[in-house]
This record gives C-alpha cells, structure tokens and sequence, in this order.
C-alpha cells in the first residue's frame, strides 16, 4: 500500500487549455476526469502508434474525441452500435493494435458484456475500456444512463482488471498504467465535473496496490472513485471527537489488495466500504470475500445502492440521499463503531 | 388531403407543444431538444386525432399503445402527455430536479402515460413489436405506435427488430423513424451511413412510406395508409429537421442537447410563432 496526501479541493474548474501537445501535470487542476484521460489518451496515440480508439457515436460526450482531432486516421466512430464494436476491438487486439473502447459505462458493461466476456476476456485480448458516466454521475438521465452494475459485471469476467480512480489525477495514472498492462482493463470514471482528491501528481498509482489516504486505528473506509474524497472528509470531521478512520483508496477493484484489507481488519477490526454502485456485486462484495477468506471477525457495513435503481436528481443529492456522501460515511462510522462482533480466541496471536 | 381546419388545427397544437418544450428546457436547464422538436409532428397526429386513448384510465386494457424508442425525446412526449391531461402541467416546472418524476428519459412506473421506459437506444422499438403481437394472441384491436431515432438505426438490435417484425408481420404496428439525419456526434451519413434506409427496409419485408415529417397530410396520410395495410408491417420514414421551429437549432449538432438563457429563450419562441 501506498501512502499520499489527498486534499478536499473545490470542484474542478473548467477548461484553461493545454498548451502545446505536451499534457503537464498543472493541467491536472484545470482538467476533469473526462478531459484528463482523453488527453492522456491522445499524448499515449502519439508516442505510440498502435494506441486506437473506438467509441459509439459518444465522442463528445466520453471526451475521447481529443483523440479524434489530433489522431484521426486511428479514431473510430462506429455509431450507435456497441455490441460490434467490441467485436471490432478484439479483432484489432489480435494484430497488435491496443484498442481504447469509450462509450458510457452501461453500455460497456450492460448492454455489449457478452461481447466483452466473449471476444474480449475469454480471448485474453488486450483490448481496454472507460466506461464513462458511471455510478450515478448522469443523474438527471434517470436509471438508463445510471450504472450502479459495471463492477461487479466486470469484476466477474476472469481476465478482467477493474479501476475506479478518485478523480482527474488518478485518472490520468490510470490511464497510463492500463496501457502500460497486457490484458483487458475497464476503467470507470464519473461524467466528468468531479471535485480533486489528489492535490498533486506526487502519489504512487499501481494496479492492485491500495492508496492510504489517511491513517487510523478506530475504523476503515474503503472506497473506490468519487467516493474516495467523501471518506476522507468524514475522516476529517469526526477526527476533532477523537475518532481516528483508516482511509483506503481501493482504486483497483481486481484485483483487490488483500493484504491493505486484513490488515485494516487486524488493526481498526472495523470496516465501511462506499462504491457509488450496487452492493451486491461490487467493491463492499470484494473486500468482503476477502474478510471471509481471513477468517477474522469484525463489523463491516456496506455503504451504497442497496439493491435499487436510484431516483432522479443531480449526483450530489443523489449521492446524499443513498448515503455515499460525507455525511452518510459519518453516520455509518457512529453506527459501525457501536456494532458488536465475535472477536476470534486467538486475536492476540497474530 | 385533411380539410383546412383540421390542418390548422394540427399545425396550431405542434406550435403549442414545441413552445412548452422551450419552456421546459429553459426552466430545467437542458434538453434533447433537437430531437425532440423534429419528432413533434409525428406526435402531434398521433396523440391528436388517432390514438385510442383516455388519459383519465392510463392503464386501459385496450389502450393503443405508443413507445418513443428514441427515448431521449422524452422531454417532448412528457409535454404532450402534460397537455393531454395525464398529470398536471405544474410537474414539469421540477423537470429532471431531484426527486422529479421526469428525469431525460421517461419511466412508465413514475409518469402516467407512458407505456415503455427507454432511454438506452435499441430496445423501445422490439418492445412495440412485442406489444402489437400481444393485441393479437390476446384478442384485442389495440394498434401500436413506435417512433425510432435514425441515429438509433445504427443498433444492431433495431434490425434484429425489424426482421422479427418483417417475420412475424404485426400489422397493428406502425413505426416511424425520425429521420432527421442526425445522431449525437454529427450527421448519420458522416458518422455512420444509414442510407438507403428504405431499402433496407423493405429487403425486411416492411412496406416502407417516405415522407416529409413536418407536413400533416403526408403523416395523416401514411397513417391511414398504415392502417389500411394487411399483410406486412408499415415504417414511415418521416424526413425530419432536427430543432425544427427554432431557427438557430435547426440541423446543428451543437443542439442535440443543450439549454436556454433569456436571451435565447426569447428567440426560439419567436421563431416558432413565426413557423
Ligand atoms: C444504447 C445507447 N447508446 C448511446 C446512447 C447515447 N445517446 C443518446 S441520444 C444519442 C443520439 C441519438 O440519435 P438519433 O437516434 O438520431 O436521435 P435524434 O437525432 O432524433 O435526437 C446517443 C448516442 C443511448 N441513449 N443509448
């Protein structure tokens, strides 16, 4: 696990252009997740000709067509057509080429998954997607944009690696470390008006090793995207009344960081996870296996869409209503804290 | 040909609707508006002089049926629907506001009226083949409406549809595509082609009717043509502008979604009176 400091920054201001063709790191405070890996994208296609992007009549929408203008004969418009173009992406990945699949995030993983199970996973193709709008970060498109579904969707595909990252810069990192891994990728972000969690480009982004963003000994918050800056604000609040939260970044999903987890079990034995997602299914399911596995007692809460299509409005008062903002996280760390559990003989042993 | 006052009257009621749209667009922020002003006519002849429905029992067994496949020009069906007398207009003043019933696209569990939630593209126009065989095995007369984007014709699942269609041979159904030759990132022909649409089609065994979407007679005359059809499913390809009524809309992709200040608000209502 690696460590940096988060900030709890104002929302992500728009645009001040990059300047040049060179993406540097200052435009990281001007640049929303969207426009981040768009752009890192596109820095990727010019250093590296078998970068190509595909999407499905969403190139203003995902942001990927910055690709499209600096890199057009390796930009691919397939229309309102999914399924194929996923079909389309393995069969690029197979002479080489690293297809970079952008649509929303359901219909990544909704409506093409047997595409992306079939011709993408179980061929082991190295083939990448960004499933934008996720969560409930289209909030006033009503639960046919939502995607509360995509991680456990894709976590279940063998072959599968899954990241949410926290905001723009973490994106960016991402972007970088799924081109640089062999093998498919999914990469979920928000629609793009995310506030900064990270206040800097100086954190360690590697796939499968947690973020410790703050550390504790009374509870654990693990969470995953723009989740991640919610759980460190709720650190932040209840700190002054004594209460010291554990804030994990468990930016990939799959695979998970065993080892961050049973050891927050072993340390605070108190665990929250909050996924702006389903609970069945996605990252609370994840740690919780893992738990399972450790065979270590300890009270545990999973904070997101209880098995439930969410309601219209703007994300943030979704995101309140469904208890995955700060003051959810808050009041699940009170009840948490009170919660009994069966501690194991042998604890002290450990 | 319809008589001049009944025109009159067509044209006066999509004149009221698409104003309601700007209406609803300015106050929530944003909207398909695109899309949802060039499908208006189409709606207007439907919800105004042929569909058997009464808006006090929605849930009317022997209803006909509409499905807005493309269903992001929900922000226009809801308008209509408001005008019709399903629910109070007043509800659209909190249009996609948290806690609304009416987000972008519409939900049959949350809005009186509305026969499919759709939304993802593809599905709405398999649900009204559905629907129209259900009239059939159950013995009911209700017919089907379907209205299907043009950009939504790049679906794989569309023609999955229509082959099913061109199959099974539903003839209470009547699609039409709104072909306003624009999907989200710019015309279809540069996007994606579509063309020729009807031939495609018709090689799915459809009878294929190719109209100007705007003009009363030529919607009214399909649908009587539709309906008048026996042996094989009807799609009226009805040749649409996209923003139709607001000058400043009209075939720009910039306008498939957005939204409206003062000043702007102010210049598409006059536009419209003014078409
Ligand atoms: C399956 C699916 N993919 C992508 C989208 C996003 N989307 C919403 S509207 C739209 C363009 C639709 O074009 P068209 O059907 O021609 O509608 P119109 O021009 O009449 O608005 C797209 C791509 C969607 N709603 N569903």
């Amino acid at each position: 696990m690696s460590t940096a400091t988060p900030t709890a920054g104002k929302p992500a201001k728009k645009a001040a252009k990059a300047t040049g063709l060179t993406w540097t790191i200052a435009d990281a405070d001007h640049m929303t997740q969207a426009e981040i890996y768009g752009e890192v994208l596109t820095q990727a296609a010019l250093k590296d000709g078998r970068v190509v992007a595909l999407t499905a009549d969403l190139a203003k929408s995902t942001k990927i067509g910055k690709f499209e203008q600096k890199v057009p004969e390796r930009f691919f418009n397939f229309g309102i057509a999914e399924a194929n173009m996923f079909a389309v992406a393995s069969g690029m990945a197979e002479t080489g080429l690293i297809p970079v699949v952008s649509t929303f995030a359901v219909f990544a993983s909704l409506r093409a998954a047997e595409f992306v199970r079939t011709d993408v996973c179980y061929q082991k193709r190295n083939v990448k997607i960004i499933g934008t709008h996720s969560g409930t970060s289209f909030g006033q498109a009503g639960t046919t944009h939502h995607c509360t579904e995509d991680i456990a969707v894709m976590r279940c595909l063998a072959n599968m690696t899954v990241i949410a990252p926290a905001d723009a810069r973490a994106t960016a990192k991402a972007v970088e470390a799924m081109l640089a891994h062999d093998g498919p990728v999914y990469i979920r972000i928000g629609r793009g008006f995310e506030p900064p969690c990270y206040k800097d480009m100086d954190f360690e982004f590697t796939i499968g090793k947690s973020n410790l963003l703050r550390d504790g000994t009374d509870i654990t918050v693990i969470a995953a995207g723009i989740p991640v800056l919610q759980a460190v604000e709720a650190a932040d609040r209840v700190k002054p009344d004594g209460v010291s939260v554990r804030v994990i970044d468990m930016h990939t999903i799959k695979p998970i960081d065993e080892e961050a987890i049973v050891r927050a079990v072993q340390d605070t034995r108190r665990l929250i996870t909050v996924e702006d997602h389903t609970v069945v299914g996605g990252l609370g399911t994840a740690v919780a296996d893992v738990i399972a596995k450790s065979g270590k007692g300890c009270a545990f809460r999973k904070l997101g869409y209880q098995d439930e299509y969410s309601i219209v409005g703007y994300p943030e008062d979704l995101q309140h209503r469904y208890g995955i903002d700060a003051d959810g996280i808050v009041s699940a760390i009170g009840e948490v804290l009170k919660q009994d559990f069966e501690q194991d003989e042998d604890w002290e042993d450990e | 040909m319809l008589a001049a006052a009944e025109r009159k009257r067509l044209q006066d009621k999509a004149r009221a609707i698409r104003e309601e749209i700007v209406k609803v667009t300015y106050a929530c922020g944003g909207s398909h508006i695109g899309g949802a002003m060039s499908q208006t006519d189409v709606l207007v002849a439907l919800y105004y002089k042929y569909m058997r429905i009464d808006p006090a029992r929605p849930d009317w067994e022997d209803r006909d049926r509409f499905v807005l496949s493309k269903g992001h020009g929900g922000v226009g069906h809801a308008v209509v629907l408001a005008d019709k007398g399903y629910f109070e207009r007043k509800l659209l003043d909190d249009f996609n506001k948290t806690g609304s019933p009416f987000g972008m696209h519409l939900d049959r569990l949350k809005v009186r009226g509305v026969d499919a939630s759709t939304g993802s593209l593809g599905h709405g126009f398999g649900i009204s083949i559905g629907m129209a065989m259900g009239a059939r095995l159950t013995g009911r007369q209700f017919r089907v409406y379907c209205v299907v984007g043009d950009g939504e014709c790049h679906e794989g699942s569309v023609w999955e549809s229509a082959m099913a269609a061109g199959h099974f041979k539903p003839t209470n159904l009547t699609v039409f595509v709104d072909r306003n030759r624009f999907c989200l990132d710019g015309p279809t022909e540069e996007v994606m082609p579509l063309d020729p649409l009807d031939g495609k089609f018709e090689s799915f065994g459809w009878r294929v009717l190719s109209i100007d979407g705007h003009d009363f007679d030529a919607i009214c005359g399909a649908i009587e043509t539709a309906h008048a059809e026996t042996a094989r499913p009807v799609v009226v390809i009805a040749n649409t502008v996209k923003g139709k009524g607001v000058d400043f809309m009209e075939n720009q992709t910039a306008w498939h979604y957005g939204g409206l200040d003062d000043r702007m608000k102010a210049r598409a209502l006059e536009s419209i009176a003014r078409s």
